[in-house]
């Protein structure tokens, strides 16, 4: 094989969990989600920080894990959309974008839940404008953003109990 | 014979150009009336309601798996060497550096897969790998497969290829030149002319000479690409006994069935086409790509699983997207506004290979004539091949670009006629039960309430005209197929097909070979099943698009799913509920036709309270049937076709018609559009659900803003200028303006509970809308997509002149549009 795919031992928290895998360096956590860990639900659309898709958390922010080297990620917690739904429960933002049709094809539905959820955690009530902005960095083509934004909004309404 | 409407055909006296002559009978086409569609009695309880989609949860978990998404042990990685050149001979390829890196497992080149395969059977000219010459820049030319893609990326860069540069012809106006190489040299046609066509219907040297007035313009609808989310991605697994099976991000897993045994010389039983749910399509994965045929060919040398996914840049050579198309428009009108006569010429851009491109031709004439009536109508298109990655279908196929300069120049006539726009389309539009010049039939139209509808809410009439400098409404209308009604090649077999079973768990299972792009056609096929036999929306299992498992389905393009597989899973439901009402009835001391079936219960229509649970029911068919299946096929009707060469384009089983009403705000000073609202009404006969339909107008609107706005296929020389998603510019969230949908239903006699199609139908009206819009805002008539800033600020400099130097303002057009 190649000179550049020595791998080397990383410890990771993903989801709550602790894993140690080897890796080659020059993997990036998108890689190392997909490959190594088998987290599909984070997907890829440009590998180049264009599009949104890959958003994962990393200490509660969103990050483009595209663009993200593995070995940054040591001790830190990282949050894929599978780690985003706990005790068998979804997410309120998932139950949203169920229930008002904001997935269409899903393949951006993943990176967005999880920008959306990083939103919620810093604003509780968002503004339209506010939701709009946040998810400037998201391409959907399917949506027209309308049943995504009403989604998260709906969401944000239902966990300050007033819906 | 009194309500039959007469079609008749007479002699185009520009035709002898093209030394062509129409040689065709005077043809009339019956229009039955309505006929009484038995409806479901006890009323429906499925459909109609915004119920959350069955894949919704997989989606929103990250469950579902997409074809990039699925693991095999041992699967080895393929990367594409595509040609540096737009167009060149192939002097020589060496792949045996490559061949030496460890970790290279295959290296295939053109010559090892030599089958040429095409979309449409009728123009194949495409090979997995080229093959002496290459006809784009990213072309594929040699692949590598390795054990990891770092391996095969690094390999690709071993491969030599020595190329001899050929002119290259990047333009409809190099395409028709005869002094440039020909693309494809075994062409009969001159310069690279891939396809022309003529056609004239009903009298229309009479139309124009009885014309008060002739408008003739030209327009120049730009190209553009789908760039779906997800990038294409296939593995193919052969297995030792020499069986092989692909999952790929395809939307047309039949199609790509029987390309792919002819490729691969294979009987089709041995072979078996997955179509992963796809991530968004939109067109872009209707046809067999490269990567696909490459994968199945490296597979069986290997005898392991061969993946490829392409890189976004490589999503973009794949292309198949909206054909650039310059086109003549000529109109000829009473004072009124009546149509006489209608004179289209199209020459689209078709890049570097046919794909659907005969059929892309077509469409850029066939369907004018459904949306207004147009009592004569002659149609020229012509398609180029030029060095570009190849044009293909596009959410709309073929016409939008005719859609926006029809209704740019409608706009134009009503102004100049003095008539309110939207008034005008609601009398001059086609009307329920009737036939166009073309021979198209036309069922269900709810045309005239979309316009009203969009009106009212929209308030045009109120608002055109008087809104103050910079701001600006505009109005277009527009009609669609519902399925093409003709399969890609000829057979008189179903174009959908679908298995449902039943058994004593309470479950109930649809098998059917059509795939879901986003859309929502899983959900579509569990609605239509479980209105049918009354069970939940979640009792039921949707298992799609595997050649294996599902009957033939034609696949994910021209609105057909819903129509046609719709209609498919329901019959098939409804032979099962024929059993099961079978047993039920004597059970419950009635009839079995009024036997009443919904909320998972049988019970008698005359008395609802009287039933059984379905579970049981179930179990008594079981008992007394044995295993409870029921299979359902579906096929357009006789007599939607005209008889002429080229009457295969067009028909449908239905149309749908949709209305858009667009306000804008535009910066005369920077040039900037911005759509500020969007109300938009579409006749898709029946939602089976309103959220759904919803989504799909939304998309629509969404996808057609950016056509307008923004979104364009430029090329640098011979270059495409920015292949990748920072600089290829499409709308954000941030970027999305008010839309407001506005569902008209006309209960389609033939379809599935009532059910049209929205996929498509919803993006036409929407470009024109804004470009109208943009003309009452600042009045300048910009007759080219996309509204750039840059391209305003032109159009505004170009009236200032004019004015300045006295003339009337002309319409801008596209720099150096000059006809051939």
């Amino acid at each position: 094989m190649s000179e550049p795919g020595r791998k080397i031992l990383v410890s990771l928290r993903v989801n709550g969990s602790d894993i140690e895998c080897a890796i080659v360096p020059s993997k990036t956590l998108l890689e190392v989600l997909r490959e190594d860990l088998g987290l599909t639900g984070t997907k890829h659309g440009c590998e180049l920080g264009h599009c949104g898709a890959c958003t994962v958390l990393i200490d509660g922010q969103p990050t483009l894990a595209c663009l993200t080297l593995t070995l940054e990620c040591e001790g830190r917690e990282i949050r894929t959309i599978e780690g985003l739904a706990g005790d068998g429960e979804l997410h309120p933002l998932q139950q949203a974008f169920v229930e008002t049709g904001a997935a269409q094809c899903g393949y951006c539905t993943g990176g967005i839940l999880m920008t959306a959820s990083a939103l919620l955690e810093r604003k509780a009530d968002p503004s339209d404008q506010e939701i709009r902005s946040a998810l400037a960095g998201n391409l959907c083509r399917c949506t027209g953003y309308v049943k995504i934004i009403d989604a998260v909004a709906l969401a944000a309404r239902r966990m300050n109990g007033a819906a | 014979m009194d309500d039959l409407r007469r079609v008749s055909t007479a002699t185009n006296p520009d035709s002898e150009a093209y030394g062509f002559t129409p040689d065709r009978p005077v043809t009339t086409i019956a229009i039955p009336a309505p006929p009484t569609r038995p409806e479901k009695p006890e009323g429906l309880s499925v459909v109609g309601k915004s119920l959350p989609k069955v894949d919704a949860y997989v989606k929103v978990t990250g469950s579902l798996k997409y074809a990039d998404d699925i693991v095999l042990a041992r699967t080895v990685f393929g990367r594409m060497v595509r040609s540096p050149h737009a167009h060149a001979r192939i002097e020589r390829v060496n792949v045996e550096r490559a061949r030496a890196l460890p970790g290279v497992v295959a290296v295939v080149t053109g010559d090892e897969i030599p089958v040429l395969y095409g979309h449409l059977p009728s123009s194949p000219d495409e090979t997995a790998l080229a093959i002496d010459k290459v006809r784009y820049v990213g072309e594929p030319v040699v692949a590598v497969i390795a054990e990891d893609e770092l391996t095969a990326e690094e390999a690709l860069e071993l491969v030599e290829v020595e190329y001899e540069p050929l002119d290259s012809v990047m333009s409809i106006e190099d395409g028709l030149r005869d002094d440039l190489n020909k693309i494809h040299e075994d062409s009969r046609k001159r310069a690279n002319i891939h396809k022309e066509v003529h056609l004239e219907f009903g009298p229309v040297a009479e139309g124009f000479a009885g014309a008060d007035r002739i408008f003739e313009d030209e327009y120049f609808f730009d190209g553009n690409t789908h760039a779906p989310l997800e990038q294409h991605s296939v593995l193919a697994n052969c297995e030792l006994d020499g069986k092989i099976t692909i999952w790929s991000s395809t939307q047309n897993p039949h199609y790509l069935h029987r390309v792919m045994a002819s490729v691969l010389g294979m009987p089709a039983s041995r072979l078996r086409i997955v179509a992963c749910p796809v991530g968004g399509g939109f067109g872009a994965k209707t046809d067999v790509f490269n990567h696909e045929v490459v994968a199945a060919y490296a597979s069986r040398k290997l005898g392991r699983p061969v993946k490829f996914t392409l890189t976004r840049e490589e999503v973009f050579y794949a292309h198949r997207g909206r054909h650039p198309v310059l086109m003549k428009l000529r109109t000829g009108v009473l004072r009124d506004g009546t149509i006489t006569a209608v004179k289209l010429d199209t020459w689209l851009d078709g890049g570097a290979f046919s794909s659907y491109g005969v059929a892309s031709t077509y469409y850029t004439g066939a369907l004018l004539p459904v949306t207004y009536k147009i009592p004569a109508f002659t149609f020229n298109g012509v398609r180029v091949f030029t060095n570009k990655p190849p044009c293909g279908p596009k959410r709309g196929h073929g016409t939008p670009q005719p859609r926006f300069a029809f209704e740019c120049q409608l706009d134009k006539i009503a102004d100049e006629l003095g008539l309110d726009a939207a008034e005008y389309r609601r009398r001059i539009a086609v009307e329920p039960y009737s036939t166009t010049a073309n021979q198209l039939r036309i069922t269900s139209c709810g045309l005239d309430q979309c316009i009203e509808a969009v009106n009212t809410r929209g308030g045009y009439s109120a608002k055109h005209g008087k809104l103050p400098y910079g701001k600006g409404i505009g109005i277009a209308a527009s009609a669609y197929i519902t399925g093409a009604g003709m399969p890609i090649y000829r057979n008189a077999m179903p174009h959908s097909g679908a298995i449902v079973k039943v058994d004593r768990s309470g479950g109930v299972t649809v098998f059917c070979g059509v795939s879901d792009c986003g859309q929502g056609s899983t959900h579509m096929l569990a609605t239509v099943v479980a209105e049918a036999l009354g069970v939940d929306i979640m009792d039921v299992q949707v298992f799609m698009a595997d050649t294996d498992l599902t009957p033939v389905d034609l696949g994910s393009y021209s609105s057909r799913v819903t129509f046609m597989a719709g209609n498919a899973a329901r019959y098939a439901a409804e032979s099962v509920r024929e059993k099961l009402a079978a047993v039920a009835g004597p059970k419950l001391g009635i009839p079995p036709e009024r036997c009443g079936f919904a909320r998972r219960r049988v019970f008698d229509r005359d008395d609802p309270g009287h039933g059984l649970p379905l579970l049981e029911v179930f179990q008594l068919a079981e008992a007394h049937y044995g295993t409870l299946a029921g299979v359902g096929s579906y096929t357009p009707p006789e007599g939607i076709k005209g008889d002429f060469k080229g009457a295969g384009v067009g028909p449908s089983p239905a149309y749908t018609y949709s209305a858009c009403v667009a306000e804008v705000d535009v910066d005369a000073e920077t040039g900037e559009v911005r759509v500020e609202r969007i109300v938009l009404a579409h006749d898709c006969g029946r939602a089976l659900n309103p959220a759904v339909v919803e989504g799909q107008i939304e998309g629509s609107v969404y996808m057609a803003l950016g056509e307008i706005l923004m979104e364009r296929s430029e090329y640098r020389g011979d270059l495409h200028k920015y292949p990748n998603l920072l600089e290829y510019k499409t709308l954000m969230s941030v970027d999305m303006p008010v839309i407001e949908t506005i569902i008209i239903e006309t209960d389609d006699i033939e379809g599935p509970y009532g059910a049209k199609e929205v996929g498509q139908g919803a993006l036409l009206p929407v470009i024109p809308a804004v470009a109208n819009a943009v003309a009452d805002a600042v009045g300048v008539r910009i007759n080219a997509n996309p509204l750039t800033p840059w391209a305003v600020l032109k159009a505004l400099e170009e009236k200032r002149t004019a004015s300045k130097a006295g003339h009337a303002s002309g319409a801008a057009s596209r720099e150096g549009a000059e006809l051939p």
